[in-house]
């Protein structure tokens, strides 16, 4: 299942819906990327709310779309991280080391808005 | 040949007959010798509850009661006593025992005291038995053949109804200490405090995690402070665990602040090598929630000087 970007602005968001497949990470990966840049965003936005289990594929690829990204000139933030799901990646060593992380979709932006401004 | 053979046979049905009369004659003879102990037993019943209770007193045990109290329960379980040698179910001594504990757990009775005082009954019931069949010592041994069973059997059914009932006391406790010891409170909004007191063990640990995160979530905080002031030691398994809270926590997106780190734990925190980057650690609490704050936004000041 292909998980949808949406334009927000400065930001891009992209909601996981349920459990992805290796596949759709991959083409998540490069259809952020290359987008980010396409439409000019700051700041990009996944929200992972939904996923109740988070192996390392996921992890590796949420940590590389970040850094991708990041080389592309935008900021990450992920969102959602169920407080299970959290405890079992700590647990497994899946800790996103340098990728910025909010509670939710809200404090995602907040935090975005906050980075755009310092960088200003 | 045959006929031998058939002869042989013969013998060995009557002798099996022969067993089993003898059996059954045997358990007869018992629960006779069971109901005449138990005849003496009533018959003597005051003057034997009152030697038991002397020695009771004598051996300083149940110090824990009153006399009168000791004079009550021990009546009761006089009763039961010779209820359950007579009829030799144990279900309403069980239930008896577990009550009885129930009622003297509280109150500082161990379980070397009701072992005692079982035990004592046993002894004070036997001695009357040597007295009262001293001139028949065949009747004696066979009286004692049916009453030493069916008493041990009941010893055994009061320590155990007193020990299993410690052990559901103390697991209640347990219960209680783990609901009451991991408190996760909110001091700003945005801001938890969770102070940890006490031994954490393994369990604990992910409990407080586990109660932690779902906080965070709960509360949508952004800063924690860990204090841990009340934690002389901590080892390298439960060190960890620390760590990976802190991580946890940054990945629903709230920064931890760890106070109050002993030295010891600072000892073990640097022999398992953590990253002290992940860690954001301040002396005392007030320091980390005054950093706290700073992360937050907030800037304290007093409204006028002090008089």
């Amino acid at each position: 299942m292909e998980v949808p970007i949406l334009k927000q602005g400065d930001v891009l968001i992209a909601t996981f819906q349920a459990a992805l497949s290796d596949a759709d990470l991959n083409q998540l990966r490069s259809g952020l990327v290359r987008q980010v840049v396409r439409f000019r965003s700051r700041g990009v936005i996944v929200d992972v709310t939904a996923m109740d289990v988070m192996d390392s594929f996921a992890s590796r690829t949420l940590r590389e779309i970040a850094h991708m990204i990041r080389l592309r000139g935008a900021e990450t933030v992920i969102v959602g991280i169920q407080p299970e799901v959290a405890f079992a990646m700590v647990q497994l060593g899946l800790t996103l080391e340098g990728v910025a992380t909010a509670l939710d979709l809200e404090e995602g932006l907040i935090y975005l808005n906050e980075k755009f401004e310092t960088m200003h | 040949m045959a006929q031998v053979a058939h002869t042989v046979k013969d013998t060995k049905d009557t002798r099996v007959d022969n067993e089993q009369t003898m059996e059954l004659t045997r358990s007869d003879v018992a629960s006779e010798l069971l109901r005449e102990l138990v005849a003496h037993l009533r018959q003597n019943r005051t003057q034997l509850r009152e030697e038991w209770v002397r020695r009771i007193s004598e051996t300083r045990l149940l110090t824990a009661m009153t006399k009168d109290e000791i004079f009550a329960e021990a009546t009761s379980v006089y009763d039961s006593y010779v209820e359950a040698l007579e009829t030799g179910t144990f279900e309403a001594l069980q239930a008896y025992a577990r009550n009885l504990s129930e009622r003297i757990i509280p109150r500082g009775v161990e379980t070397h005291e009701v072992v005692g005082i079982v035990l004592l009954l046993r002894d004070v019931l036997a001695r009357s038995l040597f007295a009262k069949y001293q001139t028949d010592f065949k009747k004696l041994n066979r009286i004692l053949d049916a009453y030493e069973p069916a008493a041990n059997r009941i010893a055994n059914t009061v320590a155990v109804g007193f020990v299993q009932e410690r052990e559901r006391v103390i697991r209640q406790q347990q219960e209680a200490i783990r609901e009451l010891s991991t408190p996760v409170l909110q001091v700003r909004e945005r801001l938890l405090i969770l102070p940890i007191i006490g031994v954490i063990d393994p369990q604990r640990a992910r409990q407080l995690t586990e109660q932690l995160l779902r906080g965070i979530r709960t509360n949508r905080a952004k800063v924690v402070v860990i204090d841990i002031t009340g934690v002389a030691a901590m080892d390298a398994t439960v060190a960890n665990h620390l760590v990976q809270t802190v991580e946890a926590s940054r990945l629903l997106g709230a920064n931890v602040i760890v106070t109050g780190l002993s030295p010891e734990i600072a000892q073990t925190l640097v022999t398992i090598g953590i990253d002290l980057g992940k860690m954001n650690t301040v002396g005392d609490l007030q320091g980390g929630i005054e950093q706290a704050e700073r992360l937050l936004g907030y800037k304290v000041a007093t409204l006028a000087e002090p008089s």
